[in-house]
């Protein structure tokens, strides 16, 4: 870009340089007292005392190295840390993979399944060797990727299902689905939680105990899974009716050419919209605090909310969280666009 | 609604008794108590940078595992939501919520649960800026109060004023940070929640804590104190008994260090407390050193306010009415014998 370019660009007219100079107004105030904050005066090392000299005229990044264990992963075991930085690295790896282009199609798509299923039992353990950890001791990043990625994966079939369905020329069938969709759409993932978590429990009979993170897993699924049976059924309506006469002239039965015709289509087609639910769907996990799972935001609750220390830095700490779940959207918008 | 509040109350009526008795077998098959704690409260239950949990409230917990289980780290700790704390112990999930939760009477008759015993005597008070020249609760006619939402904090704050007659605009924050925040950056005169946390939010989080002031009035009654399931008698007279005990250990002066030494005390209270001669254990189902081992493993109450939220910790609450009833407090266990 030459030097003219760039005249013309932001100074190009009375409205370009008046908007260029705004800008650079804003920055010139904002940027240097955020930069003082943020980086000259901050504190990297996790010193409490330090930081409380500072009196918040700099940034304590020492409470993000301090609780950092804590903050990610939450109250798993600290000398089976490895199993969760695991799990985290198998779904994260699924992500990267589809968002990088790394596999395709088929392959993709068992990656983005088989990271959840994998990353279940190696967090709960129990088999060869591995401990037994509780479902109630899972929590931070592990737990928010986990409830995603399994999220994703249990709906999307059931989505499927849902939207094929609501097709159907049985109307008994098509009515309970329709009513499943609507009611599913009609309440907020929040009342899907309380009442997988409060409400269930009551119900069951004494000493039958399903696991807390089961019923919220069930409630997510379901509930996404009418979302994403919506998306596909948008697809599926779009789909050209030509082309089934062409399978149909081809040979093709009706169970194949769903298979190999119409499914392939309609899901690339509609895989920025499904991208753009497990987008949602990653920040609305952290909803399930509210139910004492402590996914991200809980479990940096827990390690800040009663530690008089290092509490004052909470804003220090959220930023660094902030940044996590940006960076997992950012990852999650680049599937969209690949797959688009 | 009506309907379903009545099939749940219905529900969890008929679930409890069938686990009559059973908490304690329960618990000593399982190796483990499971016990609710908060999310969070400073010097009543929270987890440190390494997971351990702490505080007055957790301690409760630790004194019940060694009483019951010989060991005060067979804890199990559910950290609980202030919506999901009752659930969780009516659906078994806990078999004690020790959870700073206040006693009140639809608490304890509605709920299907019963409170054991007060294990901190807490009460409503009000901060203020001392420029504001204000020195009563009575001075703040068409003050604007901060105060956190969902809590019996905002009910009392009204409750307070009408009876009084004067008329106050209550502000209402979501967050427990965004409630403080807007004080001492002057969106209200006043700031009210426990007097347990005003003294800390004083000397912690305010700008230049000699600015402010804690007011002398105390507005409610905030008992708190660990509650267990309805129909396990046999449970709740240990979890009383037990808080009674290290209450009893106070006032005779058993603590943490001379427990094992004073097993020789000619003294027949220590030594029924001890379990040397009498085995009051036996009546509770469990070992006749239950008491000793409670006091061994956490110490006397005293010990556990003084290291939790008294002067050795940094809330450096003054005991008040938490102090023994020989002690100008009104802290008075019945007597182990």
């Amino acid at each position: 870009m030459t030097l003219v370019n760039l005249r013309r660009r932001f100074f190009g007219d009375g409205l370009n340089t008046a908007l260029t100079l705004l800008v650079l107004a804003a920055v010139a105030l904002g940027l240097p007292p955020l930069l003082n904050w943020a980086v000259i005066n901050a504190r990297f090392a996790p010193d409490a005392a330090a930081c409380e000299a500072l009196d918040h005229s700099g940034a304590c990044w020492g409470v993000v190295v301090e609780k950092a264990h804590f903050i990610l992963l939450g109250r798993y075991p600290a000398d089976e840390a490895w199993r969760p930085l695991l799990a985290a690295g198998l779904i994260i790896g699924s992500w990267l993979a589809a968002a990088f282009g790394w596999l395709r199609g088929g392959k993709l798509a068992s990656a983005l399944f088989a990271a959840p299923l994998l990353a279940l039992p190696l967090l709960g353990g129990g088999f060869a060797g591995l401990t037994d950890i509780p479902t109630e001791l899972w929590g931070g990043l592990p737990l928010t990727l986990l409830l995603t990625s399994a999220g994703m994966a249990g709906a999307l079939p059931l989505g499927i299902a849902v939207a094929y369905g609501r097709r159907s020329a049985l109307p008994v069938l098509r009515g309970l689905l329709t009513g499943y969709v609507e009611l599913a759409r009609g309440i907020p993932l929040v009342a899907a939680l309380f009442v997988a978590s409060f409400l269930l429990p009551l119900f069951f009979p004494d000493g039958v105990a399903v696991d807390m993170l089961w019923r919220v897993l069930i409630a997510i699924v379901l509930f996404a899974a009418a979302y994403l049976s919506e998306i596909v059924r948008g697809g599926l309506q779009a789909f050209p009716a030509g082309q089934l006469d062409a399978a149909l002239a081809l040979g093709f039965n009706r169970w194949q050419t769903q298979r190999w015709i119409v499914l392939p289509q309609v899901l690339r087609d509609v895989a920025p919209s499904l991208a753009n639910s497990a987008i949602a769907l990653f920040k609305d996990t952290s909803l399930v605090t509210i139910v004492s799972l402590y996914e991200l935001t809980g479990s940096l609750g827990l390690a800040l909310a009663g530690d008089p220390q290092w509490r004052p830095f909470y804003l220090e700490a959220w930023l660094f969280i902030a940044t996590i779940y940006w960076l997992g959207c950012a990852l999650l918008a680049r599937v969209s666009q690949r797959l688009g | 609604m009506p309907r379903i509040k009545a099939a749940l109350a219905a529900l969890a009526f008929i679930s409890t008794p069938a686990l009559a008795g059973k908490t304690l077998d329960a618990i000593k098959a399982k190796g483990q108590i499971a016990c609710g704690v908060s999310t969070g409260v400073i010097g009543f239950s929270a987890a440190d940078s390494q997971g351990q949990w702490k505080g007055l409230d957790v301690d409760v917990c630790k004194a019940l595992a060694a009483a019951v289980l010989g060991d005060a780290n067979k804890v199990r700790w559910v950290p609980l939501s202030s919506q999901q704390r009752f659930t969780a112990l009516q659906s078994g999930e806990v078999d004690i919520l020790s959870r700073n939760t206040t006693w009140s009477l639809t608490r304890d008759a509605a709920l299907g649960l019963h409170f054991t015993a007060v294990t901190y005597y807490d009460g409503q008070g009000f901060m203020v800026a001392k420029k504001s020249k204000v020195t009563s609760a009575k001075q703040l006619k068409n003050a604007e109060i901060c105060v956190q939402s969902g809590t019996t904090t905002e009910k009392n704050l009204s409750d307070y004023f009408r009876a009084q007659g004067i008329k106050v605009k209550p502000v209402v924050f979501d967050k427990f940070e965004a409630s403080i925040k807007a004080f001492f950056s002057g969106r209200c005169q006043a700031y009210t929640t426990d007097a347990s946390a005003l003294a800390f939010i004083r000397s912690k989080e305010a700008p230049t804590p000699d600015d402010y002031v804690v007011l002398p009035e105390i507005i409610s009654k905030e008992p708190l104190g660990p509650a267990v399931r309805r129909g396990d008698d046999e449970w709740f007279a240990i979890v009383k008994w037990t808080i009674n005990a290290l209450i009893e250990a106070e006032e005779l002066g058993i603590t943490q260090a001379k427990v094992d030494g004073l097993k020789a005390s000619p003294d027949p209270a220590i030594q029924r407390f001890l379990g040397v001669g009498e085995d009051l254990g036996k009546s509770l189902g469990l070992n006749r050193e239950w008491a000793a081992r409670a006091v061994k493993a956490v110490g006397n109450y005293g010990e556990i306010f003084n290291r939790n939220v008294g002067a050795d910790s940094p809330l450096k609450l003054p005991r008040g009415l938490n102090a023994q009833w020989n002690h100008g407090g009104i802290l008075y266990a019945p007597p182990l014998r």
